[in-house]
């Protein structure tokens, strides 16, 4: 499983989310591959997963992979509870 | 005089936030304004050259406003290349918040200004800051901290407070 956090630098907001998922997937025992990135370079990553905020919708409408958007980074139960539902999702198998 | 620095290449939250960029109860009307002043305490410090103030606004006029993180908190930032001259962040709190044009973060009161030279030497204290971040009672001491000596000394009491829960 492949998931990208994604700001439009790759440098600040993306690297927060990676560490905040990093944390939750720790927690529960999941494998997965996180990897933190800018608008310009998500597409090509083919990502299962992609986890950004919600003001950056726009961005990634369209876009393969399941999205986690969110309203408050530095709220865990937010994060936590929309970053798992996108990684069932994805494990259900379900389209995107 | 400056304290000694833990590690330059990797520094912490606190070697960041020191006394030169950090500013309590700016008065501004815009967030252009608030952009311009969490900047310049950078450039003052120089520790980014005066074009980066200008790539932060440019970032939120070419992105949009997601750099508001979280409700009335931004963290602005633009690229490495953009004149950073080493790891480092300002904060300014602000007397009266402003619109950044988030739809459900909106108004600012808390504004960061990060400048990373890469993809690593920022992450500790990226990772102390975000979290700060999540602890309201925290966010309540910044936000009233009446002057500057006030928010330094909020901001190292709580991380005081977090390395002894870690």
């Amino acid at each position: 499983m492949r998931i990208v956090t994604l700001c439009g630098m790759g440098f600040g907001t993306s690297m927060m989310l990676k560490l905040f998922v990093d944390d939750i997937l720790k927690a529960e025992g999941i494998k997965a591959e996180v990897i933190p990135t800018d608008l310009g370079s998500f597409k090509g990553l083919n990502a299962d997963i992609i986890v950004a905020p919600t003001d950056m919708e726009r961005h990634v409408k369209g876009v393969r992979g399941h999205l986690a958007l969110i309203h408050n980074l530095v709220d865990k139960v937010e994060v936590k509870e929309k970053v798992m539902s996108a990684i069932r999702e994805f494990q259900a198998g379900k389209p995107n | 005089m400056d304290e000694p620095r833990s590690d330059t290449a990797r520094p912490s939250l606190g070697d960041l936030l020191a006394g030169d960029t950090v500013r309590a109860r700016v008065q501004v009307d815009s967030w252009q304004a608030a952009t311009e002043a969490a900047g310049q305490l950078l450039v003052g410090a120089g520790l980014v050259e005066a074009r980066y103030v200008a790539a932060m606004r440019h970032v939120l006029q070419e992105l949009g406003p997601y750099v508001v993180i979280a409700p009335g908190i931004a963290l602005l930032h633009a690229r490495p290349d953009d004149g950073v001259l080493a790891p480092c962040l300002a904060l300014i709190t602000l007397s009266q918040a402003v619109e950044f044009g988030s739809e459900q973060n909106d108004p600012v009161d808390l504004v960061f200004a990060l400048g990373a030279v890469d993809k690593t030497a920022h992450i500790a204290a990226l990772q102390e800051l975000a979290g700060l971040l999540m602890e309201p009672q925290v966010l309540e001491r910044l936000r009233s901290a009446a002057d500057d000596q006030a928010l330094l000394a909020a901001i190292q009491s709580a991380l005081i407070s977090k390395g002894r829960e870690s």
